[in-house]
């Protein structure tokens, strides 16, 4: 902010606090300002004023245009500061004057300027000329530098105009001058990006040619990433022709490049051993150069790499522990839960006292990610919990936050829920820390798990006296749910109940209200008021069950309820059971890279566990037994239609159930009652079994609707499938977001679905294929060849029965190197019934294209391998 | 303005978001933010408190120091009381920024003929200003040759020197009314 408003000249005396702007005053500056309006301009005093403008505006003053327009008339008949319309014209003229001028700089500068006042494409039109010319002017690389960047600037506002320079942004990408190649690199690529194709070829000529810039050469790197990335999403088989040119990349003589390189082989999708070693070895140089930045760029990548592939870490373990000393704790940090994510069982408990010393000096944050590290460690290593656990005890006793406590917390937890011999020993431990525990939450969640796990414990009666001391020594809100523990136990284990009823009735005299009617509600259920009886299944359901509705309904509900009070109770039957939103189909965003320190890789079984939980809480379709796959959403309409709908295939057993994301993109309608109805007769083996409308449909408020098929059990059955959205529209009107009485029926057609022989295949890579293919042995091999006919490619070949089979390419080898005339390709899944399945291709390619393949298949069951054998016949 | 929110749009292009330069109190020298990511100006002196305190217990004197936190990567530098930071996303490459960083640092012990300390900052603020002007604009990076943006500043000086009759009114005029426009219009 400005100085405080004492007005004091500069006094050179006052040393220790002499500044030149001491005391400077927004209204003293601005009288100053009316040099601007002297007739015989000072250039020197005008510049310093300017300056002390500039100062004021750096320490967030704000001026207003009517400041300057009132106060002074400020730059009178050459300037103004907001550009509306007239104002700008002048401002232009002057411009337009420098961007003519002999000296580079006033030409660099006026384009700048230019190009960030106007908002305008009729000024942009008028000096167009000048800027096309400014970048091919390959004499003054900094005149061409200027018109690039403010090129990328205006294709914000402006991309029509702009994309008719490509020709001489595409010129300038050959310049001589360093930085004029860089910019027109990343001008070019920002009018083409839309245009994979033509990306594509910028990255194709570009790596073969000369790139002078070491940030020219990151940027190269990072649209082949891009390039890499789209050409595997769109075949599958993950192509990888520029390979060569990202390991070229990792010997050049600037660092930022090598580490851009490194760092994009690591973010390569399924990337394999052999493609990372190149890029751990430079990596594993910079973790012990003398610059920090270099140290954390190694390690922070490292550390990602190490979430999927630790072996191909372990080799930097030696440096790594080294950095656990390192003065930068944030590089320290990285180090250690690398060496977590990459360590073996019998270094657990040597890494554990490194931490122990590392854990008093660092900030919060970075315990918590620590914390996080050791946490899958254990899960890893569920033979060592024993010192994991004691190492999280006493980090629990220490000072901390509420975060870092509850990271702490949340992990015993999760440990004691996942390894049974950790129950009793983790148990104690919140029980010790809930005794003297500053935080809230943290004890209520800790006595809620308390409740749940410790009367299952062998000897029950030892927590009691941990609940009964908060009862005595918290604050009302934990007494409360310290009581609802209490009567748990009470309800689970019938020899404490004479003595839980005694603690109950004693908390009869609590002074708060919540706590005197938990007390009451758990005593008269349990029945403490006489005989000790067996607890009721109703009352064990109260104590413990959840919720069979999801809370944001019941939230909705309940605050409806409130609004509209009536003479009758709550009916919490009335509380719909749909899940509304749909976290489940979120489309991830391609190459988005885990954010934070210590940001977990996403999980791809979390989606399965989601839908399974999703399809069982169906009544209809809980008995179809355990869900074997769910495919990725296919697009049953096209993109920014009225409705958009996608479809996820459920593949179980016996059955298969189609879910329906839908979404409505017309804000004045309701759709009621839609469903989808599904015309099967193109596949003969499957009969609708049930299906679940979806009630309502508001816009923008994605919801589900399914249809469940039977089909015979175990056999992996195809078939197409025609779709029609059916469903009862109601206007809504816009202005008060009411949905009229009346709706109409009708109808919407949705694309075709099929069933294929791979939504029965899951993909599942193994490391060692060869390994893997000799201990499945022979038993159950099927060989066979097969003639593919002409085709345009064996990269494409190779491809297309990649995805037949939907399997998981192994090694790297779906990767075709170009030119070649045969190629071994490797696949491996688990097929329907959980069978194991690996597959060998062999393709060659002869004469006119035709290429032939021998299918190798070895599972663990031999109608398994026919199977195949029948896909890739009939495929 | 409409402009500056492009880096929404591709993060392919190495970004820089703020380069600021504290004094050893963590107050306010010269700061110039590229981002939309600090909207106020409160917003923006919280960042710079939350860096500074991050940073200070550190000996960023010799090497440059690097720090992550918010989802920023900060590279950092001290020399005397002043202390310099380039600012950027979490998935930037930290070895350009540090580039960037090391060329501003070079271009402003240039300027202040190696009396790189606060006074001297203070004093010479508009060719402080200047620098951030010629190193990156609006996120894209323009230049890490601290020699060259040195000279690329001193070129706007020596003209404000010059006798007033060598040049044109509007040229006198041009510079510092394009930085003062653009510092305007942010």
């Amino acid at each position: 902010m400005a100085q405080p408003l004492v007005k004091k000249d500069d006094d050179r005396d006052d040393e220790a606090e002499y500044s030149p702007f001491l005391g400077i005053e927004k209204g003293a500056v601005l009288q100053e300002a009316r040099v601007f309006n002297d007739p015989q301009l000072d250039a020197r005093r005008c510049s310093q004023v300017i300056t002390k403008l500039l100062y004021l505006l750096n320490q967030g003053e704000t001026f207003t245009k009517r400041y300057w327009i009132e106060e002074n008339g400020l730059f009178d008949d050459k300037g103004a500061l907001s550009p509306s319309a007239d104002e700008v014209i002048i401002v232009t003229s002057s411009l337009m004057k420098d961007m003519n001028s002999k000296t580079d700089m006033y030409r660099a500068n006026a384009i700048r300027v230019l190009c960030r006042i106007t908002d305008d494409g009729t000024l942009l039109t008028q000096i167009e000329r000048y800027l096309k010319q400014a970048i091919v002017d390959d004499k003054n690389p900094v005149v061409a530098s200027a018109a690039l960047v403010s090129g990328i600037h205006l294709l914000q506002t402006n991309p029509e105009i702009v994309k008719r320079w490509s020709n001489e942004v595409q010129e300038a990408v050959q310049s001589r001058a360093a930085l004029v190649q860089f910019h027109a690199l990343a001008l070019l690529h920002q009018i083409r990006q839309n245009d994979r194709l033509a990306v594509s070829k910028l990255v194709t000529s570009l790596t073969r040619g000369t790139v002078r810039s070491p940030l020219a050469q990151c940027v190269l790197i990072r649209y082949t990433s891009q390039v890499i990335r789209e050409s595997s999403m769109n075949n599958q088989t993950g192509d990888r022709p520029f390979y060569d040119y990202l390991e070229g990349c990792l010997r050049h003589k600037s660092e930022m490049v090598i580490f851009e390189a490194a760092r994009a082989i690591t973010e390569l999708n399924g990337v394999t051993s052999r493609e990372l070693t190149p890029a751990i070895t430079v990596l594993q140089l910079f973790l012990s150069s003398s610059k920090p930045v270099l140290r954390f760029a190694a390690v922070r990548t490292l550390n990602k790499v190490a979430m999927t592939h630790p072996m191909a870490v372990t080799n930097c373990n030696i440096d790594m522990e080294s950095l656990i000393s390192d003065q930068n704790r944030s590089i320290a940090t990285l180090a250690i839960t690398t060496l977590l994510k990459t360590g073996n069982e019998s270094s657990v408990d040597r890494l554990m006292k490194q931490i122990t010393n590392f854990m008093s000096d660092i900030a919060d944050e970075f315990k918590i990610v620590v914390v996080d590290a050791i946490r899958s460690l254990c899960l890893k290593f569920p033979l060592k919990y024993r010192s994991l656990m004691n190492f999280l005890s006493n980090i629990l006793r220490e000072e901390g936050g509420f975060d870092y406590k509850k990271a702490i917390v949340d992990s015993i937890v999760i440990l004691i829920r996942d390894i049974p011999d950790a129950k009793e020993s983790g148990l104690l431990h919140l029980c010790e820390f809930i005794e003297d525990c500053e935080f809230t939450y943290l004890s209520t969640q800790i006595l809620h798990f308390l409740g749940n796990e410790g009367p299952k414990t062998s000897d029950p009666s030892k927590y009691i006296r941990y609940i009964y001391n908060r009862v005595i020594l918290e604050n009302a809100t934990v007494r409360a749910s310290a009581v609802s523990t209490l009567a748990k136990f009470g309800a689970m284990v019938d020899s404490l109940k004479p003595r839980i009823f005694v603690l109950l009735r004693r908390c009869l005299f609590d002074i708060d209200d919540e706590v005197r009617d938990r007390a009451t509600l758990y005593l008269s259920m349990l029945g403490g008021d006489g005989a000790i009886v067996e607890t009721d299944k109703d009352v064990k359901d109260f104590l413990f069950g959840s919720l069979d509705v999801p809370l944001v309904n019941l939230e909705t509900s309940l605050k409806n309820y409130v609004q509209e009070p009536s003479e009758e109770p709550f009916d919490i039957d009335s509380v719909p059971k749909e899940v509304k939103s749909q976290p489940l189909v979120e489309k991830k965003a391609p190459g988005k890279k885990p954010t934070g320190l210590g940001a977990a890789p996403a999980a791809p079984t979390s989606t399965v566990d989601a839908y399974e939980k999703l399809i069982s809480s169906i009544p209809e379709f809980s008995d179809f037994g355990k869900l074997f796959k769910s495919s990725a959403p296919v697009e049953l309409t096209e993109a920014e239609t009225e409705y958009a709908v996608n479809v996820v295939k459920h593949i179980f057993d016996g059955h298969v159930v189609f879910q329906y994301n839908c979404t409505n993109t017309i804000p004045e309608q309701l759709l009621e009652n839609v469903s989808v109805i599904v015309d099967a007769s193109d596949a003969e083996e499957f009969s609708e079994v049930s299906s679940k409308p979806l009630r309502s449909l508001p816009y923008d408020s994605p919801g589900q609707t399914f249809v469940a098929f039977e089909k015979p059990d175990g056999v992996p059955a195809v078939g197409k499938f025609s779709n029609m959205l059916k469903f009862v529209v109601k206007e809504v009107d816009p202005t008060t977001g009411e949905a009229e009485e009346d709706g109409v029926e009708d109808e919407y057609q949705l694309e075709d679905l099929e069933v294929v022989a791979a939504d029965y295949m899951v993909k599942l890579g193994v490391s060692n294929f060869r390994n893997a293919w000799e201990s499945i042995g022979p038993d159950f091999e099927r060989v066979d060849e097969y003639g593919l006919g002409p085709r345009e490619s064996l990269a494409e070949a190779v491809s297309a029965v990649i995805s037949l089979l939907g399997m998981q390419p192994c090694e790297g080898t779906e990767v075709v190197p170009t030119n070649s005339r045969s190629h071994t390709c490797l696949l491996s899944g688990v097929f329907m019934g959980s069978a194991k399945v690996l597959v060998r291709l062999s393709f060659g390619i002869d004469g006119p294209k035709e290429v032939a393949m021998k299918l190798s298949v070895r599972s663990e069951d031999e109608s398994v391998s026919d199977a195949i054998h029948d896909i890739v016949a009939s495929g | 303005m409409a402009w500056s929110f492009y880096w929404n749009n591709h993060d392919t292009c190495p970004t820089i978001k703020s380069i600021l330069v504290l004094d050893s109190e963590g107050k306010r020298i010269a700061v110039k933010y590229y981002s939309d990511d600090w909207p106020t100006n409160s917003a923006k002196s919280a960042f710079e408190k939350s860096v500074f305190t991050k940073t200070q217990k550190t000996n960023a004197r010799s090497e440059a120091e690097i720090a992550m936190f918010d989802n920023n990567i900060v590279v950092y530098k001290f020399i005397q009381d002043l202390h310099f930071f380039v600012t950027g996303g979490d998935d930037e490459n930290e070895i350009i920024m540090a580039t960037v960083l090391q060329g501003f640092v070079d271009a402003v012990s240039l300027l202040l003929r190696n009396n790189v300390d606060k006074m001297e900052a203070l004093e010479n603020l508009d060719l402080i200003l200047l620098c951030l002007d010629e190193i990156v604009d609006g996120g894209m990076v323009l230049e890490t040759d601290g020699s060259i943006i040195a000279g690329k500043v001193s070129s706007h000086s020596m003209d404000d020197a010059s006798p007033l009759a060598e040049q044109t009114i509007s040229q006198a005029l041009a510079t510092a009314r394009e930085h003062l426009t653009r510092s305007l219009l942010r």
